[in-house]
C-alpha cells in the first residue's frame, strides 16, 4: 500500500556524505594495508605498525558509518560546482613551483608560478595578469631575499649563468 | 609577591624594543588578514612562521600570538561597517553593529568593540598569568598514561565545538593523526608510508598541511563563483565616543562577556566562535530591550566583542601548560615551539620564565596596541577591502609556496601543498571541517608516543589508562564529551548556533 510508510523510514541519499566517507574509507583502508608491511610488535614492545593499524581502522570505520548514513539519512549539503580551471591551474603552479625553483631560480620561478595562479581566475584580463605577476615577484624578492636572507639563488644553474 | 614578579619580568621581556616592534608588526598583520575576506589567522601563521625562525624564540612566539588576536580583532570592523565578518567569530558582530551603523552609530559600535576587546584583553590575560602555573604544575606530574588520556580528550572535545556532524569531524581528526604517522617511526626509526622517498622521512611539515588545508582549498572555495566584491556601501564614522546612554549599556554586557569568554576560550577547536554565540544569547534573554536586538542594540556588539577576545587570550592556557593547542593557529605555534627547541607544555614556564611571562606581558601590550592602531586607522583597513581578490589570491598562492619551501629547501613540503588543498577542497565541499584535522595531525605524534611509552612503563597492561585515577578520569570526561557530541538535543542547539554563522 503506497503511503503507508512511516515517515522516519524516508530514504535521504547524501552524495557529498558517501563522497567524504569513501575518502575515509580509501585513505583509512590503505594505511592498514601499508601498516601491515611493518612490525606490529607486541602490547609491550608496540611495533611501528600498531598505531597506524589502529587509527588507519578507525578511520576506515568511520568512514564506513558515513557512508551508510549517507545512503540513509544524509546530511543535506549544497556540493555546488567544481572550479576546474582553477583547480587544474593552481595545482600546476605550485607543483611548478617545487619542481623548478632549484634549478630555475627564485625569480623566474616565482614570475612563472604567480603568473600561472592569476589564470585561475575566469575575470582575469592578460594585462592585469601580467602586471600582477611583475608586481608579486618584485614584492616576494624584496621580502624573502632581500629583507630575510632567505639563501635561494635569484637565478638557477638551468638558466646557464 | 610571586605573581607581580612573575609579571614584572614578563613587561620587562615583553618591553624590549624588538619584541614590541614584533608586537606591532603582528597585530597590524593580523588586523589586515582579519579584515581581508578569504585569508584567515591561520593560513597567515602558516605562511609567516618560516620568517619567524631566525627570531629569538620569545620574539617569534610574540609576533605569531599578535596575528592571532589582530585578527580576532580586525574582523569585528568590517563586520560593523560593511556587515562582512572577515572572522567567524565576527559574525555575530555584525548583526547589531552593521544595524548600529547603518543608523549613523558607527562610531558608538566600532568604540564599543574596542573598550570591550581591551577590557576582556585585560582581565583574561590576568586570568592566564593566575591560572597558569597552578596549571603547569598539576601537568607536571602527568606520565605517558595522563598525556595520552589528555590528549584523546582534548582532541574529543574539538568535536564538540566543529560545525558539521560529530562523526565527520570524529574522522576527520583519526585522519589527521593517521597522517601524523608518515615518517621515520620515532622509536625504532623504520620510515613509515614514505613510498622509498627519502624527502618524506621527516614527515609532513604541517605547514603544508596547514597552508593546503586552510589556504589553497580556502581558494579554491572562494574561486567557485567569482564576483566582484560589490562596492560596498561603506558607513561614515563619527562620534567615536559613545554616549553616556550607551556607555552605562555596555557595562554589563562587557564583564559578562568577559567572563564567559575566559571559560570557553580554554575549549579547544574554536571556543572564541562559541564564546561570541553564546554572549549574544546571553545578553538577548536577560535583556529588558530583546526588541532592540537585531536592530542596532549596542549590548549585542560590546558582549560578543569582549568574549571573542577574552577567548582569544584564555585558549593560549592549555598550549603554554599542556603543550595542548585549542585552535589551528595554536597548532602551528606547538611547531614554532618546536623549531625553536622548545617543547611546549609545563615545562616552558619552569625552564623558559622570560617567554612564558613575556608572551603573556605581550599579550596586554598587544592589545594597547591593538586600541591605539585600530580606532584612528579605520579608515585604512576599509580602503584596504577595496584589493580585489585576483591580487590577493595569487599572493597567497606564491608566498605559501616561498615561505613552504623555505622550510627545509624540500620540494616535497611544496606538493604536500597540492595533496592536502585539493583532499581539504573535497572534503570541505562534503562537510567536513578542516580544523579537526590539523588538530589530529598535530597531537597524533604525542598520542602515539605516550600510548607506546605508557604501555611499555606497564609491561603490556592497557588497563593502565583506567586505573592511574587522573587518566581514569581524563578519559570518563573524553566520553561524555563525546555523548554530548552526538546527542540529539545539543546537536540541534549547535546547528543553530552554526547556522546563525553563515
Amino acid at each position: 500500500m503506497p503511503g503507508s510508510r512511516p515517515p522516519e523510514v524516508k530514504i535521504r541519499r547524501s552524495f557529498p556524505d558517501v563522497l567524504a566517507g569513501g575518502i575515509f574509507v580509501l585513505i583509512g583502508g590503505a594505511f592498514v594495508a601499508g601498516s601491515l608491511g611493518y612490525d606490529l610488535g607486541t602490547p609491550l614492545r608496540m611495533g611501528p605498525g600498531a598505531f597506524p593499524l589502529l587509527v588507519g581502522s578507525i578511520v576506515a570505520a568511520l568512514g564506513l558509518a558515513i557512508v551508510v548514513k549517507g545512503l540513509v539519512a544524509g546530511e543535506v549539503i549544497v556540493f555546488g560546482s567544481i572550479p576546474w580551471r582553477a583547480v587544474a591551474v593552481i595545482v600546476v603552479a605550485v607543483l611548478f613551483f617545487g619542481f623548478a625553483v632549484r634549478g630555475l631560480g627564485f625569480v623566474p620561478t616565482s614570475a612563472v608560478t604567480a603568473l600561472l595562479t592569476t589564470l585561475a581566475s575566469s575575470r582575469v584580463r592578460p594585462l592585469t595578469a601580467v602586471a600582477v605577476a611583475a608586481g608579486l615577484t618584485v614584492a616576494s624578492t624584496l621580502i624573502f631575499v632581500v629583507a630575510l636572507q632567505l639563501r635561494i639563488p635569484l637565478w638557477g644553474p638551468w638558466l646557464g649563468f | 609577591m610571586e605573581l607581580l614578579d612573575n609579571l614584572a619580568l614578563g613587561f620587562s621581556t615583553a618591553l624590549l624594543i624588538q619584541n614590541v616592534l614584533y608586537c606591532f608588526v603582528g597585530v597590524l598583520l593580523g588586523t589586515a588578514v582579519g579584515v581581508l575576506p578569504g585569508i584567515g589567522p591561520t593560513a597567515t601563521v602558516a605562511m609567516l612562521l618560516p620568517i619567524t625562525f631566525s627570531f629569538e624564540p620569545v620574539t617569534a612566539l610574540i609576533m605569531l600570538a599578535g596575528i592571532y588576536y589582530g585578527a580576532q580583532y580586525g574582523g569585528s570592523t568590517t563586520a560593523i561597517l560593511i556587515n562582512l565578518p572577515g572572522e567567524s567569530s565576527a559574525a555575530v558582530t555584525a548583526l547589531d553593529g552593521h544595524e548600529m551603523a547603518r543608523q549613523g552609530r558607527a562610531g558608538s559600535a566600532l568604540a564599543a568593540a574596542a573598550i570591550g576587546s581591551f577590557i576582556a584583553g585585560t582581565v583574561a590575560t590576568v586570568a592566564l598569568a593566575v591560572a597558569a602555573p597552578p596549571l603547569a604544575r598539576v601537568a607536571l606530574r602527568f606520565g605517558p598514561a595522563e598525556y595520552f588520556s589528555l590528549v584523546l580528550l582534548g582532541l574529543i572535545v574539538s568535536i564538540t565545538l566543529a560545525r558539521g556532524t560529530a562523526l565527520k569531524a570524529l574522522a576527520m581528526i583519526a585522519l589527521g593523526v593517521l597522517f601524523g604517522t608518515v615518517g621515520q617511526d620515532i622509536f625504532t626509526g623504520t620510515p613509515r608510508f614514505v613510498f622509498e622517498q627519502r624527502e618524506l622521512y621527516g614527515g609532513f611539515d604541517f605547514v603544508s598541511v596547514a597552508v593546503g588545508m586552510f589556504g589553497v582549498a580556502e581558494i579554491l572555495r572562494n574561486l567557485e563563483n567569482e564576483q566582484t566584491r560589490a562596492g560596498a556601501v561603506i558607513s561614515k564614522v563619527k562620534n567615536l565616543w559613545p554616549t553616556r546612554e550607551d556607555r552605562r549599556r555596555m557595562v554589563g554586557p562587557i564583564l559578562r562577556g568577559t567572563g564567559l569568554g575566559a571559560a570557553l576560550g580554554v575549549l579547544p577547536g574554536g571556543g572564541h566562535v562559541l564564546a561570541s554565540f553564546t554572549s549574544y544569547a546571553v545578553e538577548k534573554r536577560i535583556s529588558k530591550r530583546q526588541q532592540e536586538f537585531g536592530r542596532g542594540a549596542i549590548e549585542g556588539v560590546a558582549g560578543p566583542e569582549s568574549a571573542n577576545n577574552a577567548a582569544a587570550q584564555t585558549s593560549f592556557i592549555p598550549l603554554l601548560t599542556l603543550g595542548l593547542p585549542a585552535h589551528p593557529v595554536m597548532a602551528l605555534m606547538v611547531g614554532a615551539f618546536i623549531v625553536h627547541g622548545i617543547t611546549p607544555g609545563p615545562n616552558v614556564i619552569i625552564d623558559e620564565p622570560a617567554l612564558f611571562w613575556g608572551l603573556i606581558a605581550s599579550m596586554w601590550i598587544g592589545n594597547v596596541l591593538l586600541v591605539l592602531l585600530n580606532l584612528p586607522l579605520i579608515g585604512v583597513w576599509v580602503r584596504m577591502l577595496r584589493i580585489p581578490y585576483q591580487v590577493l589570491f595569487p599572493m597567497i598562492v606564491l608566498f605559501a609556496a616561498i615561505g613552504t619551501y623555505s622550510l627545509s629547501f624540500n620540494a616535497y613540503d611544496v606538493y604536500a601543498i597540492v595533496f592536502f588543498g585539493i583532499l581539504g577542497y573535497i572534503l570541505i565541499k562534503c562537510g567536513c571541517e578542516p580544523a579537526p584535522l590539523l588538530l589530529g595531525f598535530v597531537l597524533g605524534p604525542l598520542l602515539e608516543e605516550n600510548l607506546r611509552r605508557a604501555m611499555s612503563i606497564s609491561r603490556g597492561d592497557a588497563s593502565v589508562f583506567v586505573t592511574r585515577p587522573i587518566s581514569a578520569v581524563l578519559l570518563v570526561l573524553a566520553v561524555a564529551a563525546l555523548v554530548i557530541a552526538v546527542l540529539p538535543a545539543i546537536r540541534r542547539r549547535r546547528e543553530t548556533v552554526f547556522t546563525e554563522e553563515e
